[in-house]
Formats: structure tokens, C-alpha cells, sequence
């Protein structure tokens, strides 16, 4: 017999996703918060490039870090191989730096912080405890927590705005704290990790990433330890034409364990604005690292007005012996996606997983998949990619798969499928394989189909309507991919499935 | 309870016509049988009760408890009171059985303006009526009709019913891939559900569903129509002389 207490929670998830469709507008999170910002001027120049540098106190080492990537960028060209269809972005007339004003100084109590930000913490809805961190009152983080633990690093545009359970954490050895504050504190593992995995030179967007990026995440897992509670930032955009350009840098030394969660909103604008993130995870011995994103940028409107324009570099690198790292990505927002989660595995008997969800409706246009390199022995990865596409919007999986000649006995798995919904939309699949030994052995399925109408029409003899049909099969289409995340983020994930569907049937 | 009138029905996408002139009355708390050689349009009648795309009514109407069944969308129907249980039941990978039948009863129950089912209220009631068909706690999780068994297929269709309690119940060859032991506890299950209320039309090739379930009416369709109506007797006589004397006689 079953306990009723499992099954409760996997009901309790999908009765929310019914009840949110039919309850939600479009995009939930289109609001936006009228704070008092600081700009820095429009463009980017070295001088911008030292007053980013300079405002988050850097030392002379990190400057010239930036200004080596600037001049490195100012050389090089867009990229523009992905199928992706978008107006030229001019660099220029972006804003490079925004924070809010009320971050300059430290508030002492939770009056005395801008009650617009605390507004704007409980619409992502973090919990209030969180939120008086966040808003870095002093002396909060020793208040008792309440309700799961989740330590949470909140980035208002450019500027980490605050951290919870610190002490905590830091109790476990763990360190968890803001790039800049990293940077500052703990320059012997920034300058050691810091490029290590996305150099400075990899990509034009990671390299003007390297020049500009304003702040990010840092982790510290130490030898041995097992991250005591989740990790987890959220990403604000609220400025407008403001680009955001955060770094995280993740790394688990010898044999750590430690799972991370990425949640990411903007308000809803009818200018395009640029996001341009990095994301390092270095992967010791024996270490593993899950790393989950709900990315829900927005996707401009029905017809195709504003939206983010989301050009990612995320990068594992398992670096030695037995390191495991996992990338789940729930993508359902952002007018363009580019993005490709990758996995070195470089350490003999690594392993890489990718487990993926793309989710283009209206105009979107999604260019998104992985790369998994095999350097090491014995290594193995997987790839679950599931694509839906809806509206106009146009949806491509690009991955590599390269076995390299010392990779010996390694394998890999994909699994590529394509969801079509309407006859507007586009599903496209790329696959790059190279096996350069004799030993190793890789597979690829790949489906492509158009959403069921005797699964819609049973659902429908069976009481729910359109929506809610849709919404039940896709959400079954995405199992394999939604239960590879933690439970909180699986619940989000659900609903975000429907919402993100709305309008595209009927 | 279900009324069917002078109801012609084509094919949306070839110039076929289907049903000719199809009627019939079921009144509330019977159970009706329809039978009759391939190709005479039963199944075309289930599903142009229940709202599937593809036909396009030419004449006549149906109407369930005086509302025009025809005008209203499939879930419309299923709100009201109309289930199906389908020849061939559809499979939906990665939805839990369980995830199905509560998204429907709560569906229902909201389109009716009832208050939802609790998770704890849901539980009990499904556990209980899947036991009486012997579906247990590992069919329910499995995803909808997925790698089922054509048996666990046929008995999770009961179980939805037994589940949303309509009043009308289509059952479109139900019997078909069944064997003895699975007949059996079908139509057990279709039993347990007769009352004054509730009303049936058992659409079946073969009179040995109506040993089990037995009906107050049986009429034999012929070329998109009913050609002949009449007890239970008549299902005995098409078991034992076939459709050609009858289908003769009734010209």
C-alpha cells in the first residue's frame, strides 16, 4: 500500500497547476518596482569598466581582470551561428550599471528599508524572515527561521542585495556570499577559480560578462562537507534598459555535496534588455554539484513585444576523479534564449547529466541544448531534452557530444524530444557527435510530434477543458525532467509549464 | 434522460454519411443495448455524443435530460452528467493515473460550481472503488493506460466511472479483448453502479456482455440506423441465427 503522505504532495502539485492556469494572468511577475536607482553613465568603455570595478571596492588585481576582458571583447564579434532571428543590439545604448539607492548604506532596522524592495521580495514570495536579510538589516540573520531552509542570495539588477542563513552556513565551512564580497574576502579562491572554466577570452558574451559583470553568487563548499541546506539565488531585473551581467562561481572542493537554485524574474517591458550571465562550477574529487534553474525572464508579449534577451554561459567543470555534476533547466521565459549548460569531464569516471525543459509560446525563440566533453576515462553523461513548442515561437536543441581519444570506455545517452503545439511553430534539433576513440559508445533518440488529440479529447470526455488538458500532457511529457528537481522548485516548475502555455490552444 | 432524433451525421473530411436517421430513447435508470455488424455506425455514435472533432451533424439532435447535447464542448457534456467508456482507451505518458481521475473529478466538481475534493476525501473515495475492481495502489500510479493490459485497461475506464459518477453511461464494446474473469468483474462494476438514476447504453458486438449486464432494452443498428428494438431476447436470437434474417426482415 502506498503512504498517502507521497502521494499527497504529487496531487497537491498538479491540483496547483489547474488552479494557477485558471487564475493567472499571462506573466506573473510583470510588475515593476519603482525604486530610486543609480546609474552609471550609458555604454561601455574602460572607464565604465573601472567605476563598476571601483564601486564594488576591487583591488587593483580584479580591475585589470576586467579591463583584459574589455579590450579582449572590443576585438571580437557576435556570435551568430544559433538559430536565433533578433534586431542588432547596440552595446551602447545599454546602461552597464544599476543599483538601488537604498543600498548604500546599511539600514539597522526593517523600517528604515525601503519598504518598495521588502514589496518586491514578497510578490517572488520569500519568506519574511528572508527578506529582512535580504534588505540587510543587521542582526536578522540570528532571528529564528521558520519553514524550510533555503539560503537565498537575492540580485537586484546589478547588486547582490543580501544573503541569508550566513552564520549558518558558515558553521558548515561553507562559504556563501556575494561575488563582490567574495572578491574582497576571499581573493585567494576567486583569483585561483575565477576563469577557470569560462576564460576571459571563451565567448563574446562571456567575455563582456568578464569586463562589466556587476555581481553573482560565490559557493565554497570545503573538503568533505555536505552543504546543510539548499542554495539559491534570485534574479531581478527592474531597471530599464539596463543589462545584467551576473558571475557565479560555484566550486566544491574534495568530496562536498551542495545543491543549487536559480530563479530568475523581470517586469514586464516593451524594450528588449540584455542579460548576460556566467556561471563557473568547479568540481574536485569525488565532489558532486545539482544545479537547477527555473528561468523565467519575460518572454515579451503575444505579439512579440519586449522581452529578454538571454545570452548564458554556464560551465561545470568536473575536474577530477569521480566528480558528478547535474544541470536541470527549466527555461520558459525570455524573447531569446541562448544557453548551453556544459559538462568537462575532464577527472577519470566524471559524470555529467542535463536534464532540460524549453518552453517557447508567441514569438519566442529558444536556441538551448548542452555540451558534454568527455577528456577523462570511463566517463559517462546524459541528456534529456525536452522542447515545446507553441504560437510562432521557434525552439532548437543544439548539442555537442565529443569523446576525445583519451576518453576511453566512456558512453553517452540523449534523449531529444520535441512537443509541437499548433501548426505555426517550429521544433529543430541539432546534434554534434565526435568520437575520436574506438572504445566509447554513444547514443542519440530523438522524437518530434505534435501534441495528441485523442490525449486531448480523452481529458476532455473526462471534464477539463482545453487548458487544463494541455497543461496535464505536457506537464507528462516533462516528468522525466520535472522530477530531477528539487521538490519547491518541481511545484513552480509545474505551474510555470501551464502558465507559460496559456493562450496557445483554441 | 437521453434522447436521440432522426440524428444524421457525415464524415467531416470525406462526403461519407454515418448515421441516417439514428433514434432512440433511453429513459432514466435503464439500461439500453445497441448491437449490430461492423461497420453500422456504433462507434461513430459514441463519439459524436461525446464531442470529438471529425463529424458534422447534417439532421436531427440529441438532447440529454432536455439540454442539446450537440452544442455543448466535450467537457461540457462530461459536467453534465455524460461519460464514455472508450473502445480503445488512450494513453497519456508521464500523467499518474491518480493525477488523471482527480484533475477530472475536481474538474467536474468545479464546472458544477461543487466544492473541490480534498487530497485526504479524494483518497479514500478512489482506494475504495478501486479495490472493488481489483486495480491496485501500483495501477493507480502508473501513468494513464501506459504498458496497461487490455483488462486494467477496460477496468480503469470503470473505475473513472465509478469515480465521476455520471447519469449516462456510454460503454463502446467494453467487452472487447476481455477474458472471462475480466468480463466479469466489469461488469460487476457496472452493476454496483444501476440505479433509478442512472442510465446506460452498452454498445457491444456480442450478446455475452448482456449475460452479465443485463438490459432492459436491446436495439440492433443497421447502415447508420435502428432497424428493430425489443427485449433481451433479441440479443439471444442475433447470437443464434446472426444479423442476415434480421437485418432481411427489418428490410
Amino acid at each position: 500500500m502506498t503512504e498517502p503522505t507521497d502521494l499527497d504532495v504529487r496531487e497537491g502539485v498538479d491540483r496547483e497547476t489547474v488552479e494557477t492556469v485558471q487564475n493567472m494572468g499571462s506573466y506573473k511577475y510583470g510588475w515593476d518596482t519603482e525604486i530610486e536607482m543609480e546609474y552609471a553613465p550609458k555604454g561601455v568603455n574602460e572607464d565604465i569598466v573601472r567605476l563598476i570595478s571601483e564601486k564594488n571596492n576591487e583591488p587593483e588585481w580584479m580591475t585589470e581582470w576586467r579591463l583584459e576582458a574589455y579590450r579582449r571583447w572590443v576585438t571580437m564579434n557576435e556570435p551568430k551561428w544559433a538559430m536565433l532571428n533578433y534586431p542588432e543590439i547596440d552595446f551602447q545604448d545599454q546602461y552597464y550599471y544599476a543599483r538601488p539607492k537604498s543600498m548604500e548604506e546599511k539600514p539597522k532596522s526593517l523600517d528604515e528599508v525601503d519598504p518598495k524592495l521588502l514589496a518586491t521580495y514578497e510578490k517572488l514570495g520569500i519568506p519574511l524572515k528572508e527578506q529582512m536579510i535580504l534588505a540587510g538589516v543587521e542582526g536578522a540573520d540570528e532571528a529564528p527561521a521558520e519553514g524550510r531552509k533555503v539560503a537565498v542570495d537575492a540580485v537586484f539588477d546589478s547588486v547582490s542585495v543580501g544573503t541569508t542563513f550566513k552564520d549558518e552556513l558558515a558553521k558548515a565551512g561553507v562559504i556563501f556570499c556575494s561575488i563582490s564580497e567574495a572578491i574582497r574576502e576571499h581573493p585567494e579562491l576567486v583569483k585561483k577559480y575565477l576563469g577557470s572554466v569560462v576564460p576571459q577570452s571563451d565567448n563574446f558574451f562571456a567575455t563582456l560578462n568578464s569586463a562589466v559583470f556587476s555581481d553573482g553568487s560565490f559557493v565554497y563548499v570545503p573538503p568533505g562537507v555536505t552543504c546543510p541546506m539548499e542554495l539559491s539565488t534570485y534574479f531581478r531585473i527592474n531597471a530599464e534598459n539596463t543589462g545584467q551581467f551576473e558571475r557565479t562561481l560555484i566550486i566544491a572542493d574534495k568530496g562536498s555535496y551542495v545543491s543549487y537554485l536559480e530563479g530568475c524574474t523581470a517586469p514586464q517591458r516593451d524594450t528588449n534588455q540584455l542579460h548576460a550571465a556566467v556561471v563557473e562550477i568547479v568540481i574536485l574529487e569525488d565532489a558532486e554539484v545539482k544545479y537547477s534553474t527555473v528561468q523565467n525572464w519575460f518572454p515579451g508579449d503575444e505579439n512579440g513585444k519586449g522581452g529578454i534577451y538571454n545570452f548564458v554561459t554556464k560551465r561545470a567543470d568536473c575536474r577530477e576523479a569521480r566528480a558528478k555534476v547535474m544541470w536541470t533547466q527549466v527555461e520558459t521565459g525570455s524573447a531569446i534564449t541562448w544557453k548551453y549548460p556544459s559538462c568537462i569531464l575532464r577527472g577519470d569516471e566524471s559524470q555529467g547529466e542535463f536534464y532540460s525543459i524549453a518552453i517557447a509560446n508567441n514569438w519566442q525563440q529558444a536556441d538551448t541544448g548542452t555540451k558534454m566533453v568527455h577528456l577523462g576515462k570511463n566517463t559517462r553523461s546524459r541528456i534529456v531534452s525536452k522542447g515545446i513548442s507553441a504560437g510562432q515561437a521557434q525552439n532548437t536543441y543544439r548539442g555537442l557530444v565529443s569523446m576525445h581519444p583519451r576518453a576511453s570506455d566512456s558512453r553517452n545517452y540523449t534523449q531529444c524530444d520535441s512537443l509541437l503545439i499548433g501548426d505555426k511553430c517550429g521544433a529543430h534539433t541539432v546534434p554534434y557527435i565526435e568520437v575520436k576513440n574506438t572504445s566509447s559508445r554513444v547514443e542519440h533518440e530523438a522524437t518530434t510530434s505534435k501534441v495528441d488529440d485523442d490525449q486531448l479529447f480523452y481529458c476532455r470526455s473526462r471534464g477539463m477543458d482545453e487548458e487544463e488538458a494541455v497543461a496535464l500532457v505536457v506537464n507528462g511529457f516533462c516528468r522525466e525532467v520535472l522530477q530531477a528537481l528539487p521538490m519547491e522548485f518541481a511545484m513552480e516548475a509545474q505551474s510555470l509549464v501551464a502558465i507559460s502555455l496559456e493562450g496557445s490552444v483554441g | 434522460m437521453l434522447k436521440i432524433d432522426n440524428l444524421h451525421v457525415k464524415l467531416e473530411e470525406e462526403d461519407k454519411q454515418i448515421l441516417k436517421g439514428l433514434s432512440l430513447e433511453v429513459p432514466a435508470g435503464e439500461v439500453h443495448a445497441i448491437m449490430g455488424p461492423n461497420g453500422s455506425g456504433k462507434s461513430t455514435l459514441s463519439y459524436v455524443l461525446s464531442g470529438r472533432d471529425g463529424y458534422e451533424v447534417t439532421e436531427g439532435g440529441a438532447t440529454l435530460e432536455g439540454e442539446d447535447l450537440l452544442d455543448m464542448d466535450p467537457e461540457e457534456r462530461a459536467a453534465a452528467g455524460l461519460f464514455l467508456a472508450f473502445q480503445y482507451p488512450v494513453e497519456i505518458p508521464g500523467v499518474g493515473n491518480m493525477t488523471f481521475l482527480r484533475t477530472a473529478v475536481n474538474a467536474q466538481r468545479k464546472a458544477r460550481g461543487e466544492e473541490e475534493l480534498s487530497s485526504g476525501e479524494f483518497l479514500k473515495l478512489v482506494r475504495a472503488k478501486a479495490k472493488d475492481l481489483q486495480i491496485d495502489a501500483e495501477m493507480l500510479k502508473r501513468p494513464v493506460n501506459v504498458g496497461f493490459s487490455g483488462g486494467e485497461k477496460k477496468r480503469n475506464e470503470i473505475l473513472q466511472m465509478a469515480m465521476l459518477e455520471p447519469r449516462m453511461c456510454i460503454m463502446d464494446e467494453t467487452d472487447s479483448g476481455l477474458d472471462v474473469d475480466a468480463m466479469r468483474l466489469v461488469s460487476d462494476g457496472v452493476n454496483a453502479l444501476r440505479d433509478a438514476g442512472r442510465s446506460f447504453l452498452v454498445i457491444t458486438h456480442y450478446q455475452r456482455l448482456l449475460n452479465h449486464i443485463k438490459p432492459d432494452v436491446v436495439h440492433i443498428m443497421s447502415n447508420g440506423r435502428i432497424v428493430k428494438s425489443g427485449g433481451p431476447e433479441l440479443a439471444l436470437q442475433v447470437e443464434e441465427e446472426g444479423y442476415g434474417d434480421l437485418l432481411a426482415e427489418a428490410g
